[in-house]
């Protein structure tokens, strides 16, 4: 369903005014809505009831999968493929191959993490309507905004805006798709 | 909490404006300062030296190098130890104080990082420099070939190649996912149209949502968790490079943890001998505060005790083993043919660091870029001992020889320091040098005052 603006905006001064803003619309019943801040704040997530975060999980499993990876490629090259014969040592000598497997399960734990990170957050994304604002430019400088979507069930374009109105904004303005 | 009172991380009046605006200013203004170009030209200069070295060397082969049978390892291989050493403090600062809650890291993380990043592509070439054959170094990696043969996973060497492009490769992710949020800063800032397009790619369309940041925050700890015990890892695989052989000076348990540390050391000195201009020429002392100042020189003074413990234990060691070998490794170096290089390396190294005990010269910059010289001279020196010192005599005198390196190592040694300042002043001028949404988190202004919950 096409709604004919993205949501509204609301611009606020300092971190504490969009962390009780964002409250305050959770507890009118808003779910569709985010903020925008500078620098991260804690107070923020939790005012927008944002627990949830699969990246851990996501990181385990790349860690894990490098560790294998990293000792059955070592096992496969010493044992399989090319096997040296040194004064009868064992062909299979696990202890030197610890080190190999530990880099590996590091290099994939990180790549995992930063694939993980732009994958869960959707990036990179070349076009977003909230760069529509103007002042959105200053999310990256100095101001606070939070933004209720139009998708949102209990949005309505007039009633919406009085509520951010009476948020105490320095502005609201319309989200434009 | 007086320390912190007195000594504040940012200088008071900073708001979220100003932080930034000085910050990306120094990339976004059009004027490219002289105190820019003056040593940009400079380490271009020394980076036309390494091209010169290097085709010089790929033309004539590894014969114009000073190495020779049983050195077989000189310059190069000191070279490279010293480098890669440099880079993990950038980690230790981005990484293990992140961890441990040191805010005041935030404003020097980003310069640290870039540090890092560029060394280890110094360090890295080495390795590959001295190979011989270095256009043949992909030999080095486990791939499908016609020849059917395979790198030996039982080789320090091949844990090296992991280790070190592991490393790399992390430090780059690390750095860039801190770089987003600034990214983002640059492309809603830059007046350019062609700036913002390069930073609006480069940022990926970053837009500071709370549930991104929620995400962000994660990563940022996870690559951190996941980058400390590498920091270790890189420098403890460096130092297998010498235990497992069996050449006296070189085959002792103690090489790890004093790999590790002697790299940390050196790392604190380059990030002083960098931060130390870099907040004059460009009047951040109120970002990279006396404070910052203080807090490496103390981390400098805790490594230079364990190196110091180091030192004395290798002697002691070696004496007790009872290994004549081992015993005449340790006299050779302190009365041998290059009795100089070590007596000046327990110098630089142990006594005039002792200076930093002072808290007079922990806050003065002058005193600090001197005794942080002082350092990276002593690790490269340290290095040069253990790795030549240690070959030149091993069990048979008949095997004896002497080393010394030629203009060809000397002069790769000074093109990889220009490579390194290259690279570094292209970073000062085009990605800011210090990590702006971090630093806005340091300000009174950034705290949720009052209670959400209520």
């Amino acid at each position: 369903m096409k709604t004919p603006i993205y949501g509204l905006m609301a611009e606020f001064d300092n971190p504490t005014a969009l962390a009780s803003a964002a409250r305050r619309a959770r507890e009118q019943g808003y779910r569709k809505l985010e903020a925008y801040s500078p620098f991260p704040i804690e107070e923020v997530n939790e005012a927008l009831g944002q627990h949830q975060n699969r990246l851990p999980l996501l990181v385990l499993i790349g860690g894990i999968v490098g560790g294998i990876t990293g000792y059955l490629l070592q096992y496969y090259v010493a044992v399989v493929h090319y096997p040296l014969n040194i004064g009868g040592r064992p062909v299979h000598s696990w202890p030197s191959f610890v080190i190999v497997t530990f880099e590996m399960t590091i290099l994939f734990a990180a790549l995992t993490t930063v694939l993980g990170l732009l994958g869960l957050c959707g990036l990179p994304m070349p076009y977003h309507p909230v760069f529509n604002v103007p002042r959105f430019a200053l999310a990256s400088r100095n101001r606070f905004f939070l933004c209720i979507e139009a998708a949102d069930p209990l949005f309505d374009r007039f009633q919406t805006a009085d509520f951010l109105t009476g948020l105490e904004p320095r502005e609201v303005s319309e989200v434009a798709h | 909490m007086s320390d912190e009172r007195r000594n504040p991380v940012i200088a008071p009046g900073h708001t979220f404006a100003t932080v930034t605006d000085k910050i990306s200013a120094i990339v976004l203004t059009r004027k490219t300062p002289t105190h820019w170009l003056i040593p940009f030209a400079v380490a271009s200069t020394l980076l036309m030296v390494f091209l010169w070295a290097v085709t010089y060397l790929f033309v004539r082969g590894v014969g114009i190098y000073g190495v020779k049978i049983p050195v077989g390892w000189g310059w190069d291989i000191t070279n490279f130890v010293w480098w890669i050493g440099i880079g993990h403090a950038g980690t230790l600062i981005s990484a293990i104080l992140l961890l441990l809650h040191q805010t005041w890291r935030n404003s020097i993380n980003r310069f640290a990082e870039a540090m890092t990043l560029f060394a280890v592509a110094c360090a890295g070439m080495y390795p590959v420099l001295h190979l011989g054959r270095p256009w043949l170094f992909y030999w080095l990696f486990p791939y499908p070939n016609t020849m059917g043969i395979q790198p030996q996973f039982r080789s320090p060497l091949v844990w090296d190649v992991f280790a070190v492009s592991t490393y790399a490769t992390v430090s780059l992710l690390f750095w860039y996912v801190g770089l987003i949020p600034d990214l983002a800063t640059l492309r809603d800032r830059a007046k350019n149209h062609a700036a913002r397009i390069i930073y609006g790619i480069l940022a990926m369309g970053w837009r500071g949502a709370a549930s991104h940041w929620q995400k962000y925050e994660t990563a940022s700890l996870l690559l951190a968790g996941i980058a400390t015990p590498l920091v270790i890892s890189v420098h403890t695989v460096v130092s297998f490079d010498f235990t497992v052989g069996i050449v006296p000076g070189w085959h002792s348990t103690i090489f790890p943890p004093y790999f590790v540390a002697g790299a940390i050391y050196s790392g604190f000195a380059m990030v002083l001998v960098l931060a130390i201009p870099l907040r004059a020429m460009y009047g951040l002392a109120d970002m990279i505060t006396p404070r910052h100042l203080d807090n490496c020189a103390k981390v400098m003074l805790a490594t230079a005790l364990i190196v110091a413990y180091s030192y004395v234990f290798e002697a002691f060691i070696a004496w007790y083993s009872g290994n004549p070998f081992e015993m005449y490794a340790i006299w050779n170096r302190m009365t041998g043919p290059y009795w100089p290089q070590y007596w000046l390396l327990i110098f630089c190294n142990l006594i005039f660091p002792q200076v930093l005990w002072l808290r007079k010269i922990r806050t003065s910059a002058f005193w600090l870029f001197i005794v942080s010289i002082d350092v990276l001279v002593g690790m490269w020196l340290e290095r040069y001992v253990i790795i030549v010192v240690s070959l030149h005599r091993d069990f048979l005198p008949a095997a004896w020889g002497m080393y010394s390196g030629s203009i060809w190592d000397k002069a790769t040694f000074l093109g990889t320091i220009g490579l390194f300042f290259f690279l570094f002043f292209l970073f000062i001028r085009s990605l800011p040098v210090i990590s702006i949404f971090e630093v806005r988190t340091l300000l009174p202004e950034a705290d949720v005052t009052e209670g959400v919950e209520k």
